[in-house]
């Protein structure tokens, strides 16, 4: 990603401390803070650490801005609540989800990928919104009311926890977030890494030295919308409900986007830093600032934005990075 | 057939506010190159100055229009020269990304300040006015509204297309560079599409608020109505954009009258429908 390769010899320390202090951070959070609204914060971060992932995959890595996917989260809550109505263990029911949401994400790629820039934003969040005036009037869907995950005995294989520690389901997302990192890593390594950044910086050029465009943004919608409807998996069953306004909202579609651009698009742990950031500051100013009834969490979060963008475009990964980058 | 006419009617006279809408959105994407996300959301606080107007002062909403036109036009140019300018030459994720933060911004801010309860202004003079032809009724509030939006569209497309100065906002969409070395400075032009657009809205909101109740969401349809008849129309084509507004108008109102709870899925639909045929929009030449 940075422009300057620096010989190996010399960041071999930089690149693994980062990753262990991230990740010692990460193990120790909810045993550190203890309180029930501190690990829902950890919880909700994580979940939204993972659809950002995925939502950083074509819209980071292969910049085609997608407003659209609240669509494939949706995908996830619904999709794992029916299934789990019928008897599966929460477990099974993610891959065949998010083979169904990848392949949702192929079907809406494939009118929306002749447009650039601003007309595919456009697009996806007119799908986006077409689907959420849709889900009110789907009856097998629960229609306005929603759907409930039936209640399930406690347990690792039904993917339902005690309620008052809330550190299982934070290891559990812990856990899903980390292979959901491994699985963009493996997938972004090499060759299809380079041709979607090829991609995003100039379609035409890389067409032209004959990246396979039209293939390679489809491979990127796929993954990316296979691992938001993970997160979407499990999502619905830390919240046991799902309702067209929680899962298909427009602010979700936005919420996914903004929070991978606020900690730096395209850039691997972007998402992480804007979930954590975002969701703290959503759930402190909500609880402690909402009972005067005047809310001021959407305030800050669009002065944040604002701000983030004014500052440095990239992301707060690169403002975080900055005092210790190195000067060439 | 009364029915349907009467939904046709309604339609046509919801479509004028869509095309109002659109048309200022169309201006700043055809000038700027950018997608003002938060366009919707600068109507709202039209439709709020278009309240305070009327419960501070007592002044009706037609007369708050000047008001609030010259309001809005204020507050597109502090937000051109806040953080508009600042983007312009950033990507494209981050022109758009800002405009959502401001999006989100305006509708919180106004959230904190007059809460989620929807405000109403009570007897606007058009309230009473109700013309019935042959079994079509039009409210004075619809007319109104509909006269003030074709006046406004009229009056913008007019600047756009057969002013000096019009002209001059329309090669700096096209080619900013050539522009410039024709002695036109972008950065004005720019300045003042973000001010006609504020006009517009200011135009919009108080309009609106004969007939529609007042929330920090009530934006909102309208926003994602401009956009869909800006990239409908055709993105930088005001009269594409008229068009497609008026035609938005009809489609939810026709729809409407069948299937009541899927008219924003119609309006959709139409646009992804034209979106496979004919990606440039109705108008469009690119």
């Amino acid at each position: 990603m940075s422009g300057v390769e620096v010989p190996a010899k010399s960041v071999r320390w930089g690149r693994y401390a980062g990753l262990v202090v991230v990740a010692l951070v990460l193990l120790v959070y909810p045993l550190v803070l203890e309180t029930s609204f501190l690990q829902t914060i950890g919880v909700l971060a994580l979940t939204m650490a993972i659809a950002a992932t995925g939502w950083n995959v074509l819209g980071g890595y292969a910049g085609q801005i997608s407003f659209g996917h609240a669509v494939f989260f949706g995908t996830g809550m619904y999709g794992t609540t029916l299934l789990v109505t019928a008897g599966w263990s929460p477990w099974l029911t993610m891959v065949p989800i998010a083979l169904l949401a990848a392949l949702f994400g192929v079907l809406i790629g494939l009118p929306t990928f002749r447009l650039r820039g601003h007309y595919f934003s456009i697009a996806t969040l007119a799908i986006g919104m077409m689907v959420m005036s849709v889900l009110p009037n789907v009856k097998p869907l629960g229609a306005t009311d929603g759907l409930s995950v039936p209640f399930l005995d406690e347990g690792f294989w039904n993917l339902t926890f005690s309620l008052r520690d809330k550190s299982a389901y934070y290891y559990t997302a812990l856990g899903l977030f980390a292979v959901a990192t491994l699985v963009t890593w493996l997938f972004l390594r090499g060759r299809t890494g380079s041709y979607l950044e090829a991609i995003r910086d100039d379609e035409f050029a890389a067409a032209a030295v004959g990246v396979p465009v039209w293939r390679y943004k489809m491979y990127a919608v796929a993954m990316s919308a296979a691992l938001t409807s993970v997160a979407g998996s499990f999502h619905v069953m830390f919240v046991t409900f799902v309702d067209p306004a929680s899962s298909s909202d427009l602010s979700l579609s936005t919420a996914i986007a903004l929070i991978a651009v606020v900690g730096g698009a395209g850039s691997r742990w972007g998402p992480l830093l804007g979930a954590w950031l975002v969701i703290a500051l959503q759930e402190y100013t909500r609880t402690y600032l909402s009972a005067t009834g005047r809310t001021v969490d959407l305030m800050m979060f669009g002065a944040l934005i604002i701000l983030v963008v004014l500052v440095d475009p990239r992301g707060l990964v690169h403002l975080a990075g900055r005092p210790f980058a190195r000067r060439s | 057939m009364t029915d349907l006419l009467q939904a046709l009617t309604n339609g046509v006279f919801l479509g004028a506010v869509f095309a109002l809408a659109a048309v200022g959105l169309s201006l700043v994407f055809g000038v700027t190159n950018m997608v003002n996300f938060a366009h919707g959301d600068l109507i709202m606080v039209a439709m709020y100055v278009g309240f305070l107007c009327w419960s501070l002062a007592g002044l009706d909403p037609l007369l708050a229009i000047p008001v609030a036109a010259v309001t809005l036009a204020l507050v597109a140019l502090l937000i051109y020269g806040g953080i508009i300018r600042p983007v312009l030459g950033s990507t494209q994720l981050a022109q758009m990304v800002v405009t959502f933060g401001l999006l989100t911004f305006l509708r919180g801010t106004v959230q904190f300040a007059f809460t989620a309860d929807p405000r109403r202004v009570q007897d606007p003079i058009v309230g009473d006015v109700r013309i019935a032809v042959g079994g079509v009724a039009v409210t004075g509030a619809q007319l109104a509204s509909a006269a003030g939006a074709l006046v406004a569209t009229g009056a913008l497309a007019w600047f756009v297309h057969r002013t000096e100065t019009g002209r001059a906002l329309q090669a700096v969409g096209e080619d900013p560079g050539g522009a410039s070395l024709m002695g036109i400075d972008a950065g004005r032009m720019y300045a003042l599409a973000w001010a006609l657009a504020g006009v517009s809205t200011g135009v919009a909101g108080s309009l609106l608020i004969n007939s529609f109740g007042i929330d920090p969401l009530a934006g909102a349809t309208f926003g994602i109505m401009s956009f869909i008849a800006v990239a409908l129309g055709g993105f930088g084509s005001i009269l594409g954009a008229a068009l497609a507004g008026l035609l938005l108008g009809v489609v939810q109102g026709v729809v409407g009258l069948y299937l009541s709870g899927y008219t924003l899925t119609a309006a959709l639909g139409i646009y992804l429908l034209v979106l496979v045929v004919r990606p440039q929009g109705l108008r469009g030449t690119r």
